[in-house]
């Protein structure tokens, strides 16, 4: 059994409740950071740990932290990212709805980190029960001394509150979160300045995703190091990852970083396998965005190394030949699959999504779709297969966000891996008729290329 | 911007505009204008499941900004239904992970079931169906969500059970509302 560090007592009855929580030894991260470290020091343990931001960028935490800008006199905030939206990711939720406490203590004891007295958790719009969760956890953490005023009488107060979003994906993006936490659309802002710098309401923020601020608990309760002795290279510590697809057992798994991929597919610890004894095709490694792998690129790598559940091997061979831990949201495919229609799904989602105030993204997602959509209805060319390519091509590198480029890879890597599906589906318009009916719940069909 | 039907006398009750002062209480001072998302919310669960343009001129009102203000983040995101819907909003979620699942099935057989198409509501105006995008519940997919409660792991057989439940209850459902929690 893998070790865990974030879910190792998720499975305890009532460990929502702060009562189970704290007789399992929760909030000691607090007590300790409070008592007898300075915010300097908790920072430094953070940057020993080696952790990147799990939220998709993969960012370290400790250098994030020590960019926060301190001018005198101005407040600043942590903002916990809890928007998840990359579709295939469900990993916060899970964290949330299971264990809230554990990122209600990784708020306080990161908050007193940066050295804010005020934060907020930015929790998407379609979780609103999950705000509900939190609050009450908020509220029990209030009561027994953890939040207010002079916590621990150590003269160090913090307020923590729940916003709730709309329902968009792009709110995801630290930019636009803050954009809508000043309650306004979801329009990203122009980089420079960074939300360190110039944040909510122009104060410097830091904003992390839900599971890097749940880390730092085991960080600063068992230190730096003991994080970075587990995993491999630069992804230390453990990471959890939402299974979906065509797998036995579809869930939120927390592994140590450095295990091979196959062993998460097949080993009956994790995903246990592929459904009803089928082959394995295609797996998406780190949410949607990601580049799409088929079964031999994504279990072993180009060079004929094992690959493994780690930032750096996901990553090997670039975009050629690899892929992208992203969010963790590792969605796999059948040999059932059709990968036209999966990508559809995801062209159409980023065209629904895009925000709309760069051209590229807000034509090139919706031409994107028009183009899939037409190959999918049986009246695509060779030529469309080409035009799907140059779109994508034009759209990287040319935006304020990288949700432009979160639509192009996406159908890059499709293309790149997989041409041949595109190309059977021109030529064969009457195959389509296998994918437009394909998946039926209870009847399995053939495979479709 | 909506359909011409308008509500009248509009105004939270005690209760809501209580709650209203503790949402703007979270921010500092001045900053009032972060707390429309959470009342916009709670205003269109108040209020039948929509947003009028005088609920949203009231909403304006409340947080002492311009109406256009309000307007523009309404039409930004989703969630908010600037058009009256029915007392139960289906959203199926159509993305990859539910798709692969069989959530194309799954809204064929609700359209058959109830007789309308995607973004339609029936004439009693009990449902209205909509596909929306990935709502985080990949693993247990295909899924559904009305008001604020998840439907998971559907099957047709799931979607019959809950359909004649929610008609028999015969309630509004709200994103606000209080929910059972099977798999987490
Ligand atoms: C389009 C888009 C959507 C994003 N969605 C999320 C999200 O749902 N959750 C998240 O934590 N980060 C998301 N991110 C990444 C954030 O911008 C940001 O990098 C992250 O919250 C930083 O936290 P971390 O360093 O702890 O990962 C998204 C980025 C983009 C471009
Ligand atoms: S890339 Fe797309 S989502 Fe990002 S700012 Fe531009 S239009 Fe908006
Ligand atoms: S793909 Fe349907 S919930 Fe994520």
């Amino acid at each position: 059994m893998g070790r865990k560090l974030l879910l190792k007592n998720d499975h305890i009855p009532g460990i929502q409740g702060y009562d189970v929580y704290r007789q399992h030894g929760g909030y000691a991260s607090v007590e300790k950071a409070l008592k007898s470290m300075t915010p300097e020091a908790v920072v430094e343990e953070v940057k020993k740990s080696g952790l990147r931001g799990r939220g998709g960028a993969g960012f370290p935490t400790g250098m994030k932290w020590s960019f926060l800008a301190k001018p005198a006199g101005v407040p600043r905030y942590l903002v916990c990212n809890a928007d998840e939206s990359e579709p295939g990711t469900f990993k916060d939720r899970y964290l949330m709805s299971r264990i809230p406490h554990l990122l209600i203590e990784g708020m306080i004891t990161s908050s007193f980190a940066l050295g804010a007295n005020t934060s907020y958790i930015y929790v998407r719009g379609e979780y609103f029960y999950i705000t509900r969760i939190l609050e009450k956890a908020i509220a029990e953490a209030y009561a027994n001394g953890w939040l207010g005023k002079n916590i621990l009488g150590t003269g160090y107060s913090l307020d923590l509150y729940v916003q709730v979003g709309g329902g968009a994906y792009i709110c995801g993006e630290e930019t636009a979160l803050l954009e809508s936490l000043e309650g306004k659309r979801g329009n990203p802002r122009i980089k420079p300045p960074f939300p360190a710098v110039k944040g909510v309401w122009d104060c410097p923020t830091v904003v992390n995703n839900v599971e890097t601020i749940a880390a730092v608990v085991p960080i600063v309760n068992d230190g730096g190091e003991a994080y970075a002795s587990i995993g491999i290279g630069k992804s230390t510590g453990t990471k959890l990852i939402s299974a979906s697809g065509h797998i036995n057992k579809p869930g939120v798994y927390e592994i140590e970083m450095g295990i091979t991929v196959e062993e998460f597919i097949y080993s009956e610890e994790y995903c246990g396998g592929i459904r009803n004894g089928r082959e394995l095709k295609a797996v998406v490694a780190g949410g949607s965005s990601v580049p799409i792998l088929p079964k031999n690129l994504i279990l072993k790598t180009a060079a004929g190394e094992p690959r493994l559940m780690s930032y750096e091997s996901l990553a090997d061979g670039g975009f050629v030949t690899g892929t992208m831990m992203g969010s963790g949201g590792f969605i796999a495919m059948d040999d059932t699959t059709s990968i036209v229609k999966n990508l559809y799904t995801f062209t159409r989602f980023y065209h629904h999504e895009s925000c709309g105030q760069c051209s590229p993204c807000r034509e090139g997602t919706g031409w994107m779709e028009k183009v899939l959509h037409k190959i999918l209805d049986g009246h695509g060319t060779l030529k469309d297969v080409d035009l799907l390519w140059d779109i994508q091509k034009n759209i990287e590198g040319k935006t304020i966000c990288p949700l432009g480029e979160a639509a192009a890879w996406p159908v890059a890597a499709a293309i790149r891996h997989f041409r041949s599906e595109f190309e059977e589906f021109v030529k064969n318009p009457t195959r389509i008729k296998d994918v437009k009916h394909y998946y039926r719940l209870n009847n399995l069909p053939e495979p479709v290329i | 911007m909506n359909t011409g039907q308008q509500h009248q006398d509009i105004k939270f009750n005690d209760d809501s505009l209580e709650l209203v002062k503790k949402m703007i209480s979270r921010y500092p001072e001045g900053k009032q204008k972060s707390a429309l998302l959470p009342v916009l919310h709670l205003a269109q669960a108040e209020f039948d499941g929509w947003l009028s343009v005088p609920v949203m001129d009231y909403v304006a009102s409340l947080l002492n900004i311009k109406p256009i203000e309000v307007y523009e983040v309404a039409s930004f995101y989703t969630m908010f239904n600037l058009k009256p819907v029915g007392k139960c909003l289906i959203e199926v979620c159509r993305t990859s992970s539910c798709w692969l699942m069989g959530a194309e099935d799954i809204v064929r057989h609700i359209e058959k079931k109830l007789g309308i198409k995607d973004g339609e509501t029936t004439k009693d105006g009990m449902f209205t169906l909509k596909t929306v995008e990935c709502l985080g519940s990949c693993g247990t997919a295909p899924m559904l969500m009305c008001g604020a409660q998840f439907h998971e792991n559907l099957t047709t057989e799931k979607v019959d059970t809950l359909l004649a439940n929610l008609k028999t209850e015969g309630k509004r459902k709200t994103y606000l509302d209080d929910v059972t929690i099977d798999n987490y």
